[in-house]
Order: structure tokens, then sequence, then C-alpha cells
């Protein structure tokens, strides 16, 4: 360990983009030592396969493909599993009984649930999407239930003696308490979805990222692999930044007040 | 008019209230008194419906306003919106004449962390009679508020009272509130709490 004799602290985002940029001078560096672009290509040679790639429509609609199966498996994990999660966390009884579900699903891994739903639903996009939702239902489930049972029991008694109806109750008096549940359980959401994805593509779709990474994975073609993920995991972040925080900061708007 | 039988209520660590009866007729305020931990808000629990585990009938009108001990305010909606979500029929414009009343129309679009403990106070209490209730439930509602400002929302809540004539039940443990507010004093005392003094219907 050395001191370091400025105390004079760097600004977050300088440290942000700093450390980028060390991974990509790692990247560099990397390629200059394996001197062989079938291995591992520079940075800036990737520039012309994006371009030919978005060009001939290839990147932006295998891009689409995955994200519309994102975005279903996404909406249906996060609706299923708050319900259940909400359910759970408020019914002791029922809790007892789906408990050792959710812990059989939990340790079930993501690749054996993707394969039995091919095999048993058949090689389609229902059995895909299907997967995907099977593997994130109980990680919301468990996310949510905490939430569930830290409500306030002084805001249920207050909403029973005003006979809110269990739509306003549910709308202003529940849900707000459980969003930063539901914001942590879309965070880590949307992180696992996207990935497995992928693997769902991979193992049985003829279109998507993961299928493009499969074609160009058994050509050993390493640019196209990185171009293709390399594009997603870049979507991925502007759907962090511009539609995650956002929506969370709006949410928590009243405890900065 | 609020009609009370309870026989018997206890929960695991034993039997906490028996043979309380009494009636709070329209118009009327009575306080129930009695030293911390001797049951009272639980009480004020099974006379608002909240508790409904216990050996006896409880007879309420429909309308009823409560005001908790703490303001049980919704945090992440402004004080209008506290209003209108638990009135649906009042409106911003009613909801602002009701805030009116208790002095903080001003804040109506502040949320309740940004106002006081004493104006978040007032927000509940016109919150509990904003919807014209027949029956009012106040739970140590002036609870740790300094001397001035609980004096001013005494005087505030009375005279609120006895402008919408509801069947008034207060709970305290202070004997000068209970005096100042109540036209019928009942004492809670013993263990399984019961009514020592005060007691019968007026």
């Amino acid at each position: 360990m050395t001191e370091v004799p400025t105390p004079t602290p760097i600004p977050a985002a300088a440290v942000r983009a700093l450390s980028l940029l060390a991974l990509l001078a790692l990247w560099v560096g990397a390629a200059a030592l394996a001197g062989d672009r079938l291995i591992l290509p520079q940075p800036w040679s990737l520039g012309a396969p994006l371009r030919d790639e978005i060009a001939a429509g290839r990147l932006p609609w295998h891009l689409a493909r995955t994200l519309v199966r994102v975005l279903w498996a996404f909406a249906l994990a996060m609706a299923i599993g708050t319900a259940l999660g909400l359910v759970m966390g408020r019914r002791p009884a029922i809790d007892r009984w789906l408990d050792p579900w959710l812990v059989v699903f939990l340790n079930l891994p993501a690749l054996v649930l993707i394969v039995l739903c091919y095999l048993w639903i058949g090689l389609n996009e229902t059995a895909a999407i299907v997967a995907v939702t099977l593997n994130k239902i109980p990680g919301v489930v468990t996310i949510i239930r905490e939430g569930a049972r830290a409500l306030d029991p002084g805001l249920a008694a207050m909403a029973a003696v005003f006979r809110m109806s269990p739509g306003r109750r549910l709308r202003h008096v529940t849900l707000p308490q459980l969003a930063p549940f539901v914001a942590a359980a879309a965070r880590s959401g949307i992180a696992v979805i996207w990935k497995i994805v992928l693997v769902v593509e991979f193992l049985g779709r003829s279109n998507g990222i993961g299928f493009q990474i499969h074609l160009h994975f058994q050509q050993f073609d390493v640019a196209m692999v990185l171009v293709y993920a390399l594009s997603f995991v870049a979507v991925m972040l502007a759907v962090e930044w511009l539609v995650l925080q956002p929506i969370e900061a709006r949410a928590r708007r009243w405890r900065g007040a | 008019m609020i009609e009370v039988a309870i026989r018997a209520k206890s929960f695991a660590g034993g039997a906490v209230l028996r043979d309380i009866r009494f009636t709070v007729a329209p118009g009327e305020v009575v306080a129930i008194l009695g030293p911390s931990g001797i049951g009272k808000s639980t009480l004020l629990r099974i006379v608002a419906g909240i508790d409904r585990d216990f050996a006896g009938e409880v007879t309420r009108p429909d309308r009823l306003g409560m005001v908790f001990q703490e303001p049980m305010l919704l945090p992440w909606r402004s004080a209008a919106a506290n209003l209108m979500l638990v009135h649906p029929g009042l409106g911003r414009a009613g909801a602002l004449a009701a805030l009116t009343r208790v002095g903080i129309a001003d804040r109506a679009d502040l949320f309740p962390g940004q106002l006081s403990l004493g104006q978040q106070r007032r927000v509940a209490l016109a919150r509990a009679l904003a919807g014209d209730p027949q029956a009012l439930v106040l739970d140590e509602p002036f609870a740790s508020l300094d001397p001035a400002t609980g004096d001013e929302m005494l005087a505030l809540t009375g005279a609120l009272i006895a402008a919408a004539r509801p069947a008034t039940l207060f709970v305290t443990h202070s004997a000068a509130e209970a005096r100042r507010l109540a036209g019928r004093v009942l004492h809670l005392g013993g263990r399984p709490a019961t009514i020592v003094a005060g007691g019968g219907d007026a």
C-alpha cells in the first residue's frame, strides 16, 4: 500500500470516466499483446463491422427482437412477482405454503428452466418468454415480500377507519410504501433478464442478439461477437440512465422535499 | 351516537379490558382518562372498528373521523391530496376550505415532511372533520406538542367540534385536557381495565 500524497478528492464523475478509460486501455494493451485480430481485435477496428451491420439493418433488427423479449419478460415477471410477493408478505399462512416453492425455483439453474420450457412448450416465442419470466419471478417475489412485511400498520388502520376503497388503498397507501422495493426488484430484474434472454436466444431462437452471438461464435468471429454484445450493453445502460433512474428519482421526490 | 358494550378484550399477554359500557350522544364530547398503558388506545381501536377481536358489541355511525396519536398522513402526498384521497367527494376546493378552518391553507401543496409536527396534526384534524363525520374519535391528539402549540390545538379542536357537533370520544392522560374539552369524563383503571368513575349513561 502506498499513501496518496494529495488529499484533494477527485469528483465522482471524473473517477467513473477515468475508470472506464482504464478498462479501454486494458483492452488496447491486451489486444496489442495478443497481436491477432482473430483473438482480440483493437477497439477501433470494431467501427467498420459495426457500421456494416447497422447499414445492412441486421443489428437494429436483432436488437429490436431481443428488446421485445426483454420487455415482455420484464413486464410479466414484475406483475406476477409483485402480486405474489404482496400476498405472501401480507398472509403468513399462504407464505408458509408457497415459501418452499420459492426456495426450489430460486435454486433452479436458469439453464434447466430454459431447456425444460423448450422441451415442454416447443422451440417458440412463448417458451422463450415463459422461461425468462419463470427465472425472474422468484427474485421479484423475494424482494417485494420483504417490502410487504414492512408495510406500516398505522397507515392501514387509517385507510380502514376512513373506508378508503381497495383500489385507492393499493395505489396511494400500499404501492408508495413498496416503491423502493419495486425499484430494487426492477433494477436487478432488468439486469438479470437481459442476460437470460441472450441465453434463451442462444439456445433456441433464430433471431435476436443471442442468436447472432451464437452464429458468430460458431464462425469464431470475435469481432462480431463483441459488436453485438457491446451494442446491447450500450442499449441497456441507456435504459438504466434514461428510464429507470429518472422514474426512481420521481418516485422518491417526496423524501427530498 | 356511539354505543359501547365490551365484555372482555385480551391479548396474548392476558386480559386488557373488561365490562366497559357507555354511550356518546350526538354533539356530546366524552373523555377517557387513565394512566399510560392502561388500554385506552386499545379501547379506541375497538370503537373505531380497527380491532374487531373482542367480546361484546360496539355500534358506531357510518361516517367516522379519527385523529391518531401520530398524524398518520401519507408522506408521499401533499396536505391537500391527503384530504382528497380519504374523502373522494371533497374536491380541491373542499380540501382547501378544510385546511383553511385549521389555519394552514397556505401549506396545502407541501408534503407532510415539510410541515412541523403541529401543522401535521392540524392536517390530521382537518382530515378527520372534512367528511362531516357523525362520530369523531381522538387518540391523544395533543401528545408530544410543546405547551403553547398544544394549547392552541386544544382551543382549535374545541371550536371545530362545537361547530360540527359529532359524537366525540377523546382519549388522554391529561386531566386538564379532559376537563377543557369534554362534557363528561370516564376514568379507566384496574387490571383488566374498566370504568372506575363517571360511567353509566348521561
